[in-house]
């Protein structure tokens, strides 16, 4: 499936066009997203709210490039021909290192104790960015709520990233609208649609449910947390992004 | 009435953890009273609540860098209890065993060569500068070495079972995550002979120095008391699994092959305003009797016979010191430690020999409990971990009675004891005299961050208080 249907015109019939990424030229799809036609060309931009099967929504704002010395989100945005894209300069991943940090900063993500690590986005990215130790910001440890209401499936917002990826694959997946925003501004996380996630539609086959679907430990499995061993956990193998710099040289 | 006067030690050092000693003294400079004081405060039992229940085998065992295998052992085993899982694969128990052998013999090894063979070589009053691990590389560069390699293979263990030295991840509830490797296996097969040694020579040193100096070790901190373990169903030592065994000064059973899950029926707590550890005691005996000690001392005086024939061999010399009656000499705890690290790394070749580490079996499950009790051998002694868990997986309860715990009141007697044999009368309190007390304290290797379940610093301090209360003497090091 075309990850991003809204800006294709089917393959055969799309016009090509290129542009640089950092200097390199890259061949595109008029309409393709800059981190999609980066993806292909084997260039990772690091990415958060994005993922793989859902639309993209551009709010971690992980992926922001510089587009002829604009910034965007380069998950939404369109690219077109003769584009100067800036993707890995110091500017830019100064930006990013201190999108993490916030978001570490914004939670309780204590990766010690917590069963996503090593397969935790955000973990990843604090790792890619060296976000060592705290320097710029306070620790808020916000007081959040933890929902383990349903017996399978439990929602610890204290590590919530407010991704959305949830809410897009219950929306667009699994059809069941099982999660939302509820919270203004700093206070924003996710919520569900009924009084607790047992009174939801939710179960373990669901797109939303799938421990791919959240980046980080939000939405958890019951009773399998740790199984993975340390080295063989899914980031222990290889970070995000690897397999698509591994593409680079192979063709497309 | 005039006011006591009061020796403070803090920090106290060469200890884990952060604690500090107060002697008090009357007006004729006769100890009245000397007291360990834990000065940390943690609350891992308050913020635990809340979590979902398997995840506390990871939180609990950040109580301590030292010993986080035993806590999170002993936090498995409740939760084996909450899922079910009665009986677990042999490969999931074998495992566990493996990493709780690696486990004590790198904390063991630590205490006895890092911390403690600098008093037992250069003598308990001898200049600071020369009583510390740096004059024991210079001077023994062949027992340091020995002492490193060793440490350093408890940690390989470790390793190769929980996925990181410290702070890995092996048990979770109902078995454990991976099993072992062949290459993992044979690389520590290799290094059996050469532990077996150092075994032997660690065993050696700390036999002689309890012998060569026996009337002085009958003295140095030692009382009557009763002691407590775990032991196997035939009475042999179990550091990993067993039941309950307590016997008095004279060597009786107070109570026997007691099943932990019902700790709560013998075993209760007691406050005090000056500490923030707690003091178990045996309930029937009550609060001023039935206080107890633990740790390998207590082991040893526990067990009827150990299952490894080199340890075995070196309990019944143990034994025989005393006739067969308990070991109350505080100083033979260093002893009782090198008889079970011996024990530990002949325990440790007989599981890699075992085919059961390589299986593939790791997990098992039940009925669901909501209530989970477990217990284990950790180095400093009997540790018991209980949780209470909702229906929906989150832990309600947690009450922990840690090793050093339950040997509060027996180091605070060591304390009082050595304070009135080697301060009553002086007239200047020396530097000397003061390590005297804190070797008095090392003897029971106690984690004092873990007793009380703390985060930064951990050093332990001493200072002395005149009759008016002033402080007159402060050793602060570390």
């Amino acid at each position: 499936m075309a990850r991003h249907e809204a800006f294709d015109g089917g393959e055969e019939t799309r016009q090509r066009i290129t542009f640089t990424i950092d200097g390199e030229k890259i061949t595109a799809f008029a309409g393709q997203s800059i981190l999609e036609a980066a993806d292909a060309a084997g260039i990772y931009i690091p990415r958060l709210c994005d993922v793989e099967g859902l639309d993209p929504q551009g709010s971690c704002r992980v992926c922001t490039v510089k587009v002829n010395s604009r910034p965007v989100a380069s998950c939404v945005h369109p690219v077109s021909a003769d584009d100067v894209v800036e993707n890995d300069t110091e500017e830019i991943r100064r930006w990013r290192r201190d999108l993490i940090k916030m978001l570490l900063h914004e939670g309780n993500h204590l990766c010690p104790i917590c069963e996503a690590s090593g397969r935790c986005e955000l973990q990843a990215m604090a790792a890619r960015f060296e976000t060592l130790e705290p320097d710029l910001y306070p620790y808020l440890q916000p007081v959040r709520p933890v929902d383990a209401s349903h017996p399978d499936i439990m929602l610890d917002t204290n590590r919530c990233i407010r991704c959305g990826r949830c809410i897009r694959a219950s929306r667009d997946v699994d059809r069941k609208y099982v999660f939302g925003y509820i919270g203004r501004g700093i206070h924003k996380r996710v919520g569900v649609n009924a009084t607790d996630l047992a009174h939801t539609r939710i179960d373990l086959d669901d797109a939303a449910a799938s421990l791919e679907t959240c980046p980080v430990g939000c939405i958890i499995r019951k009773r399998v947390g740790f199984f993975a061993p340390i080295g063989r956990r899914q980031f222990d193998l290889q970070a995000p992004g690897d397999e698509i710099e591994k593409r680079k040289g192979e063709g497309k | 009435m005039s006011r006591a006067k009061i020796i403070e030690i803090e920090p106290l050092t060469r200890v884990e953890g952060h604690g500090k000693v107060s002697i008090h003294l009357d007006e004729a400079n006769q100890v009245q009273e000397a007291r360990l004081h834990i000065v940390e405060f943690r609350g891992f039992e308050r913020f635990i609540h809340g979590r979902p229940y398997w995840e506390a085998p990871m939180i609990v065992q950040r109580l301590c860098g030292i010993c986080p295998v035993s806590h999170n052992l002993a936090a498995a085993k409740a939760m084996d209890m909450i899922t079910g899982a009665k009986r677990l694969t042999p490969t999931a128990e074998k495992i566990r065993r493996l990493a709780h052998y690696g486990q004590i013999l790198q904390s063991h090894v630590l205490h006895f060569f890092y911390l403690c063979s600098p008093d037992l070589l250069f003598g308990f009053g001898a200049d600071v500068n020369e009583r510390n691990v740096f004059t024991i590389i210079k001077q023994k560069p062949e027992l340091a070495m020995q002492a490193i390699m060793m440490r350093k293979f408890g940690q390989e263990v470790i390793r190769a079972t929980f996925g990181k030295k410290i702070h890995g991840s092996g048990a979770v509830p109902g078995g454990v995550v991976k099993n072992l490797s062949i290459p993992e296996r044979d690389a520590l097969l290799k290094e059996m002979d050469q532990m077996l040694k150092g075994a032997a020579m660690a065993l050696a040193m700390a036999r002689d120095y309890t012998v060569e100096n026996q009337q002085m070790v009958e003295r140095f901190g030692s009382f009557p008391s009763s002691f407590l373990s775990l032991v196997r169903d035939d009475g042999a030592l179990d550091l990993y699994h067993g039941n309950l065994r307590a016997i008095d000064s004279v060597g009786n059973i107070i109570f026997d092959q007691v099943d932990y899950q019902d700790y709560g029926d013998y075993i209760m707590e007691e406050v005090k305003p000056w500490s923030y550890m707690k003091f178990p005691f045996i309930k029937k005996r009550g609060h001023l009797d039935g206080w107890y000690r633990v740790g390998p001392l207590a082991r040893l005086n526990c067990c009827g016979y150990i299952d490894t024939p080199k340890a075995d061999k070196a309990l019944a010399e143990f034994k025989s010191l005393t006739g067969g009656k308990p070991n109350h000499m505080t100083l033979a705890y260093h002893w009782a430690r090198m008889v079970e690290v011996t024990h530990c790394v002949e325990k440790i070749g007989e599981l890699l020999e075992d085919p059961d580490l390589l299986g593939n079996e790791l997990l098992t499950k039940g009925e669901r409990a909501p209530e989970g009790i477990g217990v284990i051998e950790a180095p400093r002694g009997t540790l018991f971990h209980h949780y209470r868990v909702d229906k929906d997986d989150l832990i309600t309860h947690c009450n922990l009675i840690v090793s050093t715990t339950n040997n509060n009141e027996a180091i605070n007697r060591s304390i009082r004891q050595v304070a009135r044999a080697s301060l009553s009368g002086v007239p200047k309190i020396t530097q000397g005299m003061l390590n005297h007390i804190e070797v008095a304290v090392r003897a029971y290797d106690p984690c004092l961050s873990c007793a009380t379940h703390a985060l930064g610093q951990m050093p332990l301090v001493v200072e002395l208080y005149n009759h008016k209360g002033d402080v007159m003497d402060r050793l602060a090091r570390g």
